[in-house]
């Protein structure tokens, strides 16, 4: 267990124990730990149809040997080992929420748990007035006015450069600058990649953002059809819009919601809407506190209700 | 003092001479590590986070753009040893352990497929037992596993010593100060590699042939449970995730 330290009594140790045998116990049913390998273990292979070696494996004497651990996936002709707990494996398309670690000439560097930092361009990113013209060096100089340091910002990846380092772009009205909100970090194994990324949460007026990376943001939700970027505006009313403090129960269901992410990826479970709103739910249904939401009981509870739904999807599936 | 009984033919912590300590690992104890590990040999008790592969902090340390920069740092606890030692980082010792642990673990790293980036390895002895070097390696390769570095091989350590005219197996504290040789071995453990051999102390050629094998002998066993160890760390992560 890495981040939560808990101090579980014997019954729930006992309790958790079985929900975690059961999970355990339900994933081999489905093979899907026969194919963990571990550094250096050879994977089987049929030596007559010309394997193509992938990532995570390398030639030794003629076998195909692991040099990760995790489990093997085989596509076709393609072998390769998908590690489970490591950093982010960019694709192009993906959608990725970063930090502004610094800020160039005509560039800002994001940090996006990668093996290096990626870049955004000023000509890749919308100008405050919104419209398209080439970017001069007055632009240049008010960099700073639309991003600074350590904001949070939401683009997409456009490419990779020479140097392997990430290309990204934040032209539409949905990419940009998050404010008011909540940042968490999780593996990004738990983040799969789906169609949407963007969740706007209608009964909590929260919006989550799933980034591939594995930053997760959770914020009030933001209106982007009628967003205006109003960072250079001088007028006082648009002001007073972006002034304005998010309500206290807005805060609470983002603290909630954040506590759920938060729990389930300490338990190892995959992210998804409907598993952060079902965690929710059941939260509320189950009165418990914000802060308890990470204690034992809700913990030791999680557990048992994703055995017990794994248990009748395997049960369906028969 | 005789550290070998020739009655029963038994070490002073009761161990036979061909008798490792008792092992135990955990993977995954530093949260905001990309990788972390605890390693146990007896009472040494050691501490490895991994950071990386990032981006490289300091570019005029980037020797190379096309490999990853690997760097380690060892460090002892105050109250590691039995008496609270002084300043435990920056004396020669650490420094020489951390190079031996750096060079090492360089070794087995796949460093190429990581260009223009950076890997951090910390270590610190919790309890120092003798042997701590060998644990240390020990830590350092499970946490570069959980963290999903690609690397050539599992790199275990032990070390071995002669004493009373018997090669011992992992010299805790007390054998290790009365004075005779201790041989360190570091092997990649499929590939049946030596990475690392040091000793200290001087032995005639057959002995440390012997003292060797026998060290090797005890690295193949820790690498048996470490792989044990990462098994069962992988196929726990994977059921938990689900499909």
């Amino acid at each position: 267990m890495r981040d939560l330290h808990l101090s579980l009594n014997q019954t729930q140790r006992v309790r958790l124990q079985a929900a975690l045998d059961q999970l355990e116990s339900d994933a081999s049913s489905t093979a899907a730990s026969a194919a963990s390998v571990t550094v250096a273990d050879t994977i089987p292979v049929n030596h007559e149809d010309n394997i193509l070696k992938g990532h995570g494996t390398s030639d030794l004497d003629g076998q195909v040997v692991a040099t990760l651990c995790g489990v093997v996936e085989r596509v076709n002709k393609l072998v390769y080992v998908r590690a489970l707990r490591s950093r982010y494996k960019p694709e192009v398309g993906d959608i990725i929420v970063g930090r502004v670690i610094e800020v160039a000439p005509k560039r800002w560097r994001l940090e996006i748990n990668f093996s290096q930092d990626a870049v955004l361009m000023l000509s890749s990113m919308n100008l405050p007035d919104g419209i398209q013209r080439r970017r001069t060096a007055v632009d240049e100089l008010n960099m700073r006015s639309i991003f600074i340091e350590n904001d949070f910002i939401c683009a997409e990846v456009r490419g990779f450069q020479h140097d392997g380092s990430l290309h990204l772009q934040a032209r539409s009205q949905k990419y940009g600058k998050l404010e008011k909100g909540q940042l968490l970090t999780v593996p990004p194994y738990l983040v799969k990649r789906r169609k949407q990324h963007f969740h706007h949460l209608e009964q909590y007026d929260v919006d989550l953002i799933l980034g591939c990376n594995g930053f997760v943001w959770v914020g009030q939700h933001v209106d982007t059809t009628t967003k205006e970027s109003t960072l250079l505006s001088d007028e006082p009313s648009d002001k007073e819009e972006t002034n304005n403090a998010v309500p206290p129960e807005t805060r609470r269901n983002i603290c909630r919601i954040a506590n759920a992410i938060r729990l389930l990826s300490v338990i190892g479970l995959t992210l998804s809407v409907e598993s952060v709103t079902e965690t929710v739910e059941e939260s509320v249904r189950a009165n418990v506190q914000i802060n308890e939401m990470l204690g034992a009981e809700f913990y030791v509870q999680t557990v048992e209700r994703e055995a017990q739904r794994r248990a009748s999807l395997v049960r369906k599936r028969r | 003092m005789e550290y070998v009984n020739p009655l029963t033919g038994l070490r002073i912590d009761g161990r036979r001479p061909t008798e490792m300590r008792h092992l135990k690992a955990q993977i995954g104890v530093v949260s905001k590590a990309d990788g972390s590990a605890l390693f146990e040999m007896g009472n040494t008790r050691v501490i490895a986070a991994v950071y990386g592969p990032r981006e490289v902090q300091n570019k005029g340390q980037q020797m190379n753009n096309t490999e990853a920069l690997v760097r380690c740092e060892y460090s002892m606890a105050n109250f590691s040893t039995g008496d609270r030692a002084r300043k435990p980082k920056g004396d020669r010792r650490s420094t020489e352990i951390s190079l031996v642990i750096r060079q090492t673990m360089e070794a087995c790293i796949l460093t190429k497929l990581m260009p223009r980036s950076q890997i951090d390895i910390f270590v610190q002895v919790l309890q120092a037992d003798g042997g701590t070097r060998s644990a240390c390696i020990n830590a350092a390769t499970l946490a570069l596993a959980d963290a999903g570095i690609p690397m050539r091989d599992i790199v275990t350590s032990c070390s071995a010593g002669y004493l009373c005219t018997m090669p011992l197996l992992d010299l805790n504290y007390a054998e290790d100060s009365a004075g005779g040789p201790d041989v360190t071995v570091g092997i990649l453990a499929k590939m049946d590699k030596v990475t690392l051999l040091q000793m200290d102390a001087k032995l005639p050629l057959d002995t440390f042939e012997t003292v060797m094998q026998l060290a090797i002998e005890g690295c193949k066993a820790i690498a048996q449970y470490i792989r044990e160890i990462m098994l069962q760390n992988t196929k726990q992560l994977e059921c938990r995730r689900g499909s």
